[in-house]
C-alpha cells in the first residue's frame, strides 16, 4: 500500500493467489509442548504462512482452547523473548507472524519489540487488541523495523472504518469471521463470507477469514469469497489432545487438500 | 485542578484510551456518542435522577461520627453510600448506564463483579428495567459471596462462575468482555468501575460524581467549608472517582486506598489491560499479576486510568493498607457508630486509624462506599 514494496509476508501471500492457490494460515500457541515441531510439519503439510502465539494472560479475545494452550505454556514457563529466540530457528520456508496481545509489546517497548521480532525473522505481528486508532506507535515502529502489522476488521464495522483498516493493514486483512472470540464452531457463520465479501470490494491486500474456521469443509466455504483461511483452535486442540506434531501435519494437510480441490473443481 | 473531561481518544494525561478486540471498537464509540447525548439531554438527566432519588433513595446522608472521631483524635465525617438501595454507591452508576442502554435499543445487559455488589446493583437495575442480565463472578469470589449470588439470581440475572486465570475479579472482566463480543449487537456491558476502555472511566465517574457532589454541599452546610481530607478506598476506584470529583478543583487533599495485595498505584508500573492504558500489577514480560486481597471488590491488580493521572500529577495520592488493619477498622467502625461497614470502605477507615496522628485535629470525609453485611461471614470465620 502507498507506494511501499510489499513485505515478506504480504508477496508469499499474493503470490500464492496469483498461482491460483487458497492462503492457509494455521495459528500455533508459542510454548505448548511439541510446539515447534508442530510449526515445522504445519509448514511441510504446505502452510502458506503461520502465526505463533505469544500467550498473555488476559487473552480476551480467545476462547477456551487457546485460553487453555496459553495457560499450559505460561506454566510451562513460556516468556516473548524465549519463544522468539527459539522461532528464529525454525527452518520453514514460510512467512512466520507473531499474534498476542498489546500489553506484551507496550512493556517490551515498541522498538525492542519490533526489532525483537525482525531479528528473529518474524515477518509480521497481530496485536488482537490493538485497534486502529491506538496502533501508531506500534505500526512506526513496526514499519521502521520491517515487520508488517496484520489489522483485524470485523463484521462490526462500517463501510467508512473497513477502509480505513484496509489502508493501514500491512501483510494481509484478518477477516473477523463473526461475532464471538476464537474457537471452533459447528458451522461456518454467515458473517464470515459477507465480512471476506466487503472486505474484497475495498482491498487488494489478501483478505483472510479466521475466528470460527475449523473444518475443512468451512475453510472451503469461507475461501468461495475470501483469499485464504486462518485456522487457530482446531489446531491448537489437537496439541493439547496430546496429537502432537503429527496430528497437526496431518490436519494441516487435510485443510490444504481441501483448498486445493475446491480451486482446482 | 478538577476533573475534567478526557481528550476525545479518552485520554486522561498519559492514560486512558481504547484498548479492545476490533469487534468492540464500534461499540465503544457509539456509547461514547449516546453518552455525550444523554449527558446534555435534560428529560435524561431528570429521569435518573427521579430514579436516584425514589429508587436509590439519594441523597445519601452525609453521618457525623463523634465516638470514632475521639477514639482517633480527629473528626470523621462519613458519606453513606451504604444507605443506598442494595447498599452501596454501585447504584449510581448501573441506574445510569441501564438507562443509557435502554436508550441505545440495547435488551440485555452483561456485568462483571467482585464482591458481588455491582453484580446485585446491576441485576436489580435489568429487573426495574425489563431487561435480560448475566452477570460473570469468579469462581473464588462465588465461594466467598453465597448470599450476593443468590441475590442476583433472585433479580433474574443469570450468574457464571468464572474458572480461568486466578478466578477473581480480573478473569470475570475478561469473560464479560469475551460475551460482550460475541453479543454485542443488543447487549450493553455495563462496566462496575471507572476503568477498561473509553468512554468507560469518564462516563461512570460521571454517574457517580453524584456522591462528591452531594457530599460538598453537605459538608458546606455542616462545616461551613470543604473537609481538610477525602478518603475512598480504590480497587478499580469509582467511588473514589465518584466522591473525588466533588472537590478536586478545592483545597481538600484527596487520599485513595489500595489494598496492600493489590496497589496497582502504589506497585504496578504503566500497562494495558481491560481497555486502558494505567497502572497495572505486572511481572517483568507483561503478563499481568494475580492480586490478593481479603476484599473480593477490591481484588483487582489495575487501576483506573484517571486515578493513574491524578497519582502522576499529584491531584490525589494513594496509599495501601493491609488486610488485618482492614479488619481492625471494620471491627472499630462498628464498635463505635454502630456502622458496619463493608469491607472495601474499611480500607479507607484502616489508612485514617493509621495515620490518626498525622490527622490529629483535622476534618476528615471518608467515603463509606457500602455496608457490610456482605462480608459478616467471612469476617466471623476469621475470627473463629
Amino acid at each position: 500500500m502507498s507506494g511501499a514494496r510489499p513485505g515478506r509476508l504480504e508477496a508469499a501471500l499474493r503470490a500464492a493467489r496469483t498461482r491460483g492457490r487458497k492462503c492457509l494460515v494455521p495459528y500455533v500457541t508459542g510454548g505448548l509442548e511439541g510446539w515447534e515441531a508442530a510449526v515445522e510439519a504445519a509448514a511441510a503439510a504446505g502452510a502458506d504462512a503461520i502465526e505463533i502465539g505469544i500467550p498473555f494472560s488476559d487473552p480476551v479475545m480467545d476462547g477456551p482452547t487457546v485460553q487453555e494452550a496459553g495457560d499450559r505454556a505460561l506454566a510451562a514457563g513460556a516468556t516473548p523473548a524465549g519463544l522468539l529466540s527459539a522461532a528464529t530457528g525454525l527452518d520453514v520456508g514460510v512467512p512466520l507472524v507473531v499474534m498476542t496481545y498489546y500489553n506484551i509489546a507496550h512493556h517490551m517497548g515498541h522498538e525492542r519489540f519490533a526489532r525483537s521480532l525482525a531479528d528473529s525473522g518474524i515477518a509480521g505481528a497481530i496485536l488482537a487488541d490493538l485497534p486502529l486508532e491506538e496502533s501508531a506507535p506500534w505500526t512506526s515502529a513496526a514499519d521502521e523495523a520491517g515487520v508488517e502489522t496484520v489489522l483485524l476488521a470485523a463484521p462490526t464495522a462500517s463501510g467508512e472504518r473497513l477502509e480505513a483498516i484496509c489502508a493501514r493493514a500491512r501483510g494481509f486483512v484478518y477477516a473477523v469471521g463473526l461475532l464471538g472470540v476464537t474457537g471452533e464452531r459447528a458451522a461456518l457463520a454467515a458473517s464470515a463470507v459477507v465480512i471476506a465479501g466487503r472486505l474484497k470490494e475495498i482491498t487488494d491486500l489478501p483478505v483472510l477469514v479466521g475466528v470460527g474456521i475449523s473444518t475443512p469443509a468451512q475453510a472451503t466455504e469461507a475461501t468461495t469469497v475470501a483469499d485464504g483461511v486462518v485456522v487457530g483452535s482446531a489446531v491448537v486442540r489437537r496439541l493439547l489432545e496430546g496429537e502432537g506434531p503429527e496430528g497437526v501435519g496431518s490436519f494441516v494437510a487435510e485443510l490444504r487438500r481441501a483448498l486445493d480441490g475446491a480451486v482446482s473443481s | 485542578m478538577g476533573m475534567t473531561e478526557p481528550t476525545p481518544e479518552g485520554r486522561f494525561g498519559d492514560f486512558g484510551g481504547c484498548y479492545v478486540p476490533e469487534t468492540l471498537v464500534p461499540a465503544c464509540q457509539e456509547l461514547d456518542r449516546a453518552f455525550r447525548a444523554a449527558w446534555a439531554d435534560a428529560a435524561f438527566r431528570g429521569r435518573l435522577n427521579d430514579l436516584l432519588r425514589d429508587y436509590a433513595g439519594r441523597p445519601s446522608p452525609l453521618t457525623d461520627c463523634p465516638r470514632l472521631s475521639a477514639e482517633l483524635g480527629l473528626r470523621v465525617l462519613c458519606k453513606r453510600e451504604d444507605l443506598n438501595h442494595t447498599g452501596s454507591h454501585k447504584i449510581n452508576n448501573v441506574l445510569g448506564q441501564a438507562l443509557l442502554a435502554e436508550r441505545m435499543g440495547k435488551t440485555r445487559l452483561v456485568a462483571e463483579t467482585g464482591a458481588g455488589q455491582h453484580g446485585v446493583a446491576t441485576a436489580t437495575a435489568a429487573a426495574l428495567l425489563g431487561m435480560d442480565c448475566t452477570v460473570y463472578m469468579g469462581e473464588v469470589d462465588v465461594g466467598r459471596q453465597e448470599l450476593n449470588v443468590f441475590r442476583m439470581r433472585l433479580l433474574g440475572a443469570e450468574v457464571h462462575a468464572v474458572t480461568t486465570g486466578s478466578r477473581t475479579l480480573k478473569d470475570a472482566i475478561n469473560e464479560a468482555l469475551r460475551d460482550w463480543v460475541a453479543t454485542v449487537e443488543r447487549t450493553h456491558y455495563c462496566l462496575g468501575s471507572v476503568m477498561g476502555p473509553h468512554p468507560y472511566p469518564w462516563m461512570v465517574r460521571e454517574f457517580h460524581r453524584v456522591i462528591g457532589d452531594e457530599a460538598r454541599a453537605q459538608c458546606a452546610e455542616l462545616l461551613g467549608g470543604d473537609p481538610d481530607v477525602v478518603v475512598a478506598c480504590v480497587g478499580g476506584g469509582s467511588n473514589a472517582a465518584g466522591i473525588f470529583s466533588g472537590f478536586a478543583d478545592g483545597d481538600a487533599e484527596l487520599v485513595g486506598v489500595e489494598p496492600a495485595g493489590g496497589a496497582a498505584v502504589g506497585r504496578g508500573t504503566p500497562g494495558v489491560v481491560h481497555g486502558s492504558l494505567s497502572y497495572l500489577m505486572q511481572d517483568e514480560f507483561g503478563q499481568v499479576l494475580e492480586a490478593e486481597s481479603i476484599s473480593a471488590g477490591l481484588d483487582y491488580p489495575g487501576v483506573g486510568p484517571e486515578h493513574a493521572h491524578l497519582a502522576r500529577t499529584g491531584g490525589a495520592r494513594y496509599e495501601n493498607v493491609t488486610d488485618g488493619e482492614v479488619l481492625a477498622a471494620f471491627e472499630l467502625l462498628s464498635r463505635t457508630e454502630g456502622i458496619i461497614p463493608a469491607l472495601e470502605p474499611a480500607h479507607a477507615l484502616a489508612w485514617i486509624s493509621r495515620e490518626r496522628e498525622a490527622l490529629a485535629g483535622r476534618t476528615v470525609l471518608l467515603n463509606l462506599s457500602g455496608r457490610g453485611d456482605k462480608d459478616v461471614d467471612l469476617v466471623m470465620g476469621l475470627q473463629e
